[in-house]
């Protein structure tokens, strides 16, 4: 259970608060119209940001003292998930050591997850030589193998068509999903969130709604979720 | 194999030499030891009597490397200071840095050489050098009435300028400030050193270069070129006195005497007509390279003491600024 | 409290390190010769008339140079021909070119004896007379127009296309849509650039000054200490030529500062507009010029040149190693100072970044000689000090080339790099360096061609043992030996732009962007 006890951030203006627990076992999908604050709260779970008030508890243990490299977290951002100049093993590498030196054991690791991802052989080829899709799967590869019961998905396949977004969210659930992990995943489409997400929580100027089971929430939607639909 | 060893045996000998030797530090301008300088020879001249390493260290030119010396104070690890000229000689006695020469000899100078510190090793006439094809004035006010088109060298960064300076002072006296605003029109421009104006005259930017009697020798002598003349101005020309002094700090004083008293010798004087391009300060026993005699020879010689010197060099050239800058 | 957000992890202490280094031989160095002459001069009228010249023509020489740019970047951004790349390239060379190598080559051209005046007297047309004002700004035009070119050509062509299309669309004016918001954002930076690149120049005003009117600040600098001995007016010479460059940097900091443009240039935009035969003449024209203006003395370098080759001295050869070895150190010195500086970032590294700009590095020899004499014999350090002196110099070009390079993988991947736990240093290693090879490559380039030119300083630490192409160079032409001093300096234009071409290339290759 991730849980968001009263937190608070602002910056330039902008304020965010959240007051929220997350199921683990589960992908929550954090709907809202851009500018909303979706972001920027995987940014303060990340660590990349540090809020003015409250705490961020994983199983009891407060988060915000925690440097980012340190907290039980992955991220998959928007984009710039890899690094160009490195091939696809040493990219999803990077996920084991981070400074590169991987052991016999490390490589069959990544030779396993890269399996799991339906990405087998392509280990020495660099991103720039990869479709758009099979640069997601190397992404995703790296966060299946850096195995951390947090997982923040920040819109990470919103350049693939929707055939193949579709692919990779149920890729997602299917590889990530586990008893003890918590998903968060931020999109901006509606049917992304129905398709992959077992709740969803809204966000609408600055502040997080509570999660609430996916069939539940578009069978009869909140006010908030309503005008973001556009209904 | 033979030459190897013979080699190998001689860099031991060097390295041995090395490390016993007194060392003989002087200070010179570039242009004396460069390659193709009077620096290589005459340190294999001495060295050959000396049993000691002599060493050159350029700094600039003769301004600069005073300014050196001024900067590295007592300290200084010259011996012997080389190629200052006469209007620079009465600033660098009064750093004190000096020692008296003891060094008496008969000089082949245009004028008596009275100095106790400083010892002449050569001197030449400041002239204009131009094409002998350009028609050639007969003195200052005739250039200025020309339109012969002329480069000289900032009084301020070189001694050629500051002599020019000096030469026009001699010459005409309080009337030197109108002579400088004749010029103006014919002055194409004013470089930092005597090169610049020099390859700027060879390039065609102008008819004539501020530089020595002796210039023409150069081209003659090794060139093969005779189409190089040097104007003689019936005012008379000022001459440039290269000397050289012992700093009086020195830790080697046996090795500077002994090369003060050497620059009046053979193996020094020798060298300078076809190194330095200078007439030597004692003539050589075979005398002047053939070519030399073609050079021309001014009536009159000019040259302020040290002294006077000084005392006129600033006020010259805020004159020289004043006229220039119109 | 407020806490600020999770800083990227870059390595600052080096940057720092750099700081403290650019400000000692910048103001500290200025400090020792403060301190050494005992007193604060007092300025003379003629060193207020250099400082009033300095200006002028400073300021004349930037404007000229962006106000040609204008027609030419144009030109080049919207016309397709042969050579245009080739062109490109060369308009890289005279900004690394040795000064006194390019003068010789202007004056080839523009001479009393010159070409351009042997054409006109041919046709009886009154002839150009360069020395002087305007000579000091056709110079400083030479110089940087390429550099104002550049910037101009790289502003036409990082706008998006899809703009020339929506204004082709609309039927509207590219030059008002889409040429004047776009100049206006680049030429004040172009224009304080140049102006600053002109404020320290000596050499130019040195040989085309035409006289003491034309003296700038640094010549007025050079002739108190060779001539005066008067450290006191030097120091506060230099300290007014620092002051008037920071109220430029001040007035820079208010615009956006264009970085040197790396490579990229030989993209061309489809455009819509310059099809009248009026604009194709009108944009010929401009490139014609500009070429024969650029390209022309140079040839007269190489041409004057080849024909001197052979009677090169011997010692060419170790004084190539020697400049060879000044520059390749230099350049591995200023790489790793200018990444450690980029990394940082910050005001202080913007501040370090300008000082060497307008520092004296005639009154920086002095200092540092001042300072190290007591020590050691400063003629042991000369190969040292010309090494230091052209990291210092080459920093501030170098550390702008990086910057917005760095900035954009701290940008794009600093919170890639934290998530993934790398340690500051693997960062750097793995992916800082690797992603800035281009530029990196650039900027190492420009400095070993820079560092291959000589600064005056080096005459004060200089002996027989340690003589540097340039400086051989000159004693070339100090012993009459012109047509050697041409080859010397053929020499020394050809190593600068192979320097120039390999690191440039050598950044290029397999970098995977």
């Amino acid at each position: 259970m991730l849980t968001c006890d009263a937190i608070r951030l602002e910056r330039d203006g902008f304020a965010l608060s959240a007051d929220v627990s997350f199921q683990a076992g589960a992908l929550t999908a954090l709907v809202g119209p851009s500018g909303a604050g979706k972001s920027s709260f995987l940014g303060l779970v990340a660590g990349f940001d540090i809020p003015e008030s409250g705490d961020i508890i994983w199983n009891g243990q407060p988060l915000v003292p925690i440097p980012p490299n340190q907290r039980p977290v992955a991220t998959l951002f928007q984009d710039n998930n890899l690094f160009p100049h490195l091939t696809v093993e040493q990219n999803i590498g990077l996920g084991l050591s981070p400074r590169l030196k991987l052991t016999p054991a490390q490589r069959v690791q990544v030779q396993e997850v890269l399996d799991q991802v339906g990405l087998s052989g392509l280990q020495d080829r660099k991103p720039g030589t990869l479709s758009g899709g099979q640069q997601s799967r190397v992404a995703l590869a790296r966060v299946l193998l850096m195995n951390r019961p947090i997982v923040l998905l920040d819109e990470p396949f919103a350049a693939l068509g929707p055939g193949l977004r579709a692919e990779m969210l149920d890729l997602v659930r299917t590889r990530l999903i586990a008893p003890d992990r918590v998903i968060l995943l931020v999109t901006h489409d509606p049917q992304d969130a129905r398709r992959a997400a077992d709740y969803i929580a809204v966000v609408a100027e600055g502040t997080i709604g509570a999660p609430q089971p996916t069939a539940e929430v578009f069978a009869s939607p909140s006010e908030a979720l309503r005008a973001y639909l556009g209904q | 194999m033979k030459t190897l060893s013979h080699v190998a045996g001689l860099c031991l000998i060097a390295t041995g030499a090395l490390a016993e030797t007194p060392v003989l530090t002087v200070y010179t301008y570039d242009g004396f030891n460069s390659e193709w300088g009077p620096g290589p020879q005459i340190e294999t001249n001495f060295e050959a009597e000396c049993g000691c390493d002599l060493q050159f260290v350029g700094a600039g030119d003769g301004a600069a490397v005073l300014s050196r010396l001024k900067l590295e104070g007592a300290n200084t690890d010259a011996d012997i200071v080389l190629g200052l000229d006469t209007n620079l000689t009465a600033d660098a006695a009064a750093t004190g840095l000096f020692a008296p020469s003891g060094v008496s000899v008969a000089y082949d100078l245009p004028i008596a050489w009275s100095d106790e510190v400083f010892v002449p090793f050569d001197w030449g006439y400041f002239a204009f050098v131009a094409g002998k094809d350009v028609a050639a004035p007969a003195n200052f006010r005739d250039l200025a009435a020309s339109d012969l088109k002329i480069v000289i060298q900032d009084p301020r960064s070189s001694t050629p300028g500051l002599g020019l300076l000096l030469w026009i002072k001699a010459a005409y006296g309080d009337e030197s400030a109108q002579i400088w605003a004749d010029l103006a029109d014919n002055i194409v421009t004013v470089t930092p050193g005597w090169s610049e104006a020099y390859g700027l005259f060879l390039e065609g930017e102008a008819d004539a270069v501020l530089s020595y009697t002796t210039s023409p020798a150069y081209h003659l002598i090794a060139e093969s070129d005779d189409t190089k003349t040097a104007w003689v101005f019936d005012e008379g020309h000022y001459m440039q006195v290269e000397v050289a002094g012992k700093i009086a700090g020195t830790d080697v004083p046996d090795l500077a005497d002994a090369f003060l008293a050497f620059i009046a010798t053979e193996g020094f004087q020798g060298v300078i007509p076809t190194t330095n391009w200078m007439y030597p300060a004692v003539m050589p026993a075979a005398g002047l390279p053939a070519g030399f005699e073609t050079l021309v020879q001014p009536a009159t010689a000019l040259l302020l003491s040290a002294e006077d010197a000084q005392a006129a060099t600033a006020p010259a050239i805020e004159e020289w600024r004043a006229a220039l800058s119109q | 409290m407020a806490r600020s957000p999770v800083a990227i992890i870059a390595p600052r202490w080096p940057g720092a390190v750099v700081v403290a280094l650019v400000l000692a031989l910048t103001l500290g160095t200025l400090a020792s010769v403060l301190f050494r002459a005992g007193a604060i001069g007092t300025l003379t009228s003629a060193d207020w008339s250099a400082v009033r010249f300095t200006v002028a023509q400073a300021f004349v020489s930037a404007a000229v140079s962006v106000v040609l740019a204008v027609p030419v970047a144009r030109a080049l951004a919207r016309r397709q021909f042969r050579g245009r790349s080739a062109l490109i390239t060369l308009l890289g060379a005279p900004f690394i070119l040795p000064v006194i190598v390019a003068v010789l080559g202007l004056l080839a051209i523009f001479g009393r004896n010159g070409i351009l005046n042997s054409v006109l007297k041919s046709f009886d047309l009154p002839t150009l007379f360069i020395y002087g004002f305007t000579g000091v700004v056709l110079a400083h035009v030479f110089f940087n127009l390429p550099l104002a070119i550049r910037i101009l050509v790289q502003g036409h062509l990082s706008v998006p296309v899809e703009r020339y299309r929506l204004t082709a669309s609309l039927g509207g004016s590219v030059l008002r849509l889409i040429e004047v918001p776009m100049l206006k954002r680049l030429l004040p930076g172009a224009f304080l650039s140049i102006f600053l690149i002109c404020l320290t120049s000596f050499t130019v005003a040195l040989i085309l000054g035409g006289g003491p009117s034309a003296t700038t600040v640094e010549l007025a600098i050079y002739q108190a200490v060779r001539f005066d001995f008067s450290l006191d007016r030097a120091a506060v010479l230099a300290a007014v030529q620092m002051a008037i460059g920071a109220c430029s940097a001040l007035l820079v900091w208010r615009f956006d500062l264009p970085q040197p443009v790396e490579g990229g240039l030989d993209r061309h935009s489809m455009r819509w507009d310059g099809q009248s035969l009026w604009a194709r003449v009108l944009d010929g024209t401009a490139i014609l010029l500009t070429a024969l203006f650029l390209v022309l003395p140079l040839g007269m370098v190489i041409w004057r040149g080849v024909a001197g080759l052979g009677d090169l001295p011997d010692v060419i050869w170790p004084a190539i190693g020697r400049s060879m070895t000044v520059s390749l150190v230099a350049t591995a010195l200023t790489s790793c100072a200018a990444v450690a500086m980029a990394l940082r970032g910050g005001r202080a590294v913007a501040i370090a970044m300008a000082l060497p700009l307008v520092a004296s590095s005639l009154v920086a020899g002095v200092g540092l000689f001042l300072l190290l004499h007591p020590v050691t014999n400063p003629a042991h350090w000369a190969l040292p000090v010309a090494i230091l002196m052209n990291t210092l110099m080459a920093l501030p070009f170098a550390t702008r080339i990086l910057q917005p390079s760095v900035e954009a993988v701290q940008r794009d991947y600093g919170r890639l790099a934290v998530a993934l736990g790398l340690s500051r240093w693997t960062y750097v290693r793995l992916i800082v360096l690797p992603r800035i090879r281009r530029p990196l490559g650039f900027a190492a380039g420009l400095t070993a061609a820079l560092s291959m030119g000589d600064l005056g300083v080096i005459a004060l630490f200089a002996t027989e043992q340690q003589q540097t192409l340039p400086l051989l160079m000159y004693q070339l032409m100090g012993s009459y030996r012109t047509d050697a001093a041409w080859g010397a300096a053929l020499v020394l234009l050809g190593l600068c732009l192979v320097l120039f071409i390999i690191m440039d290339r050598g950044g290029r290759i397999d970098a995977d962007l």
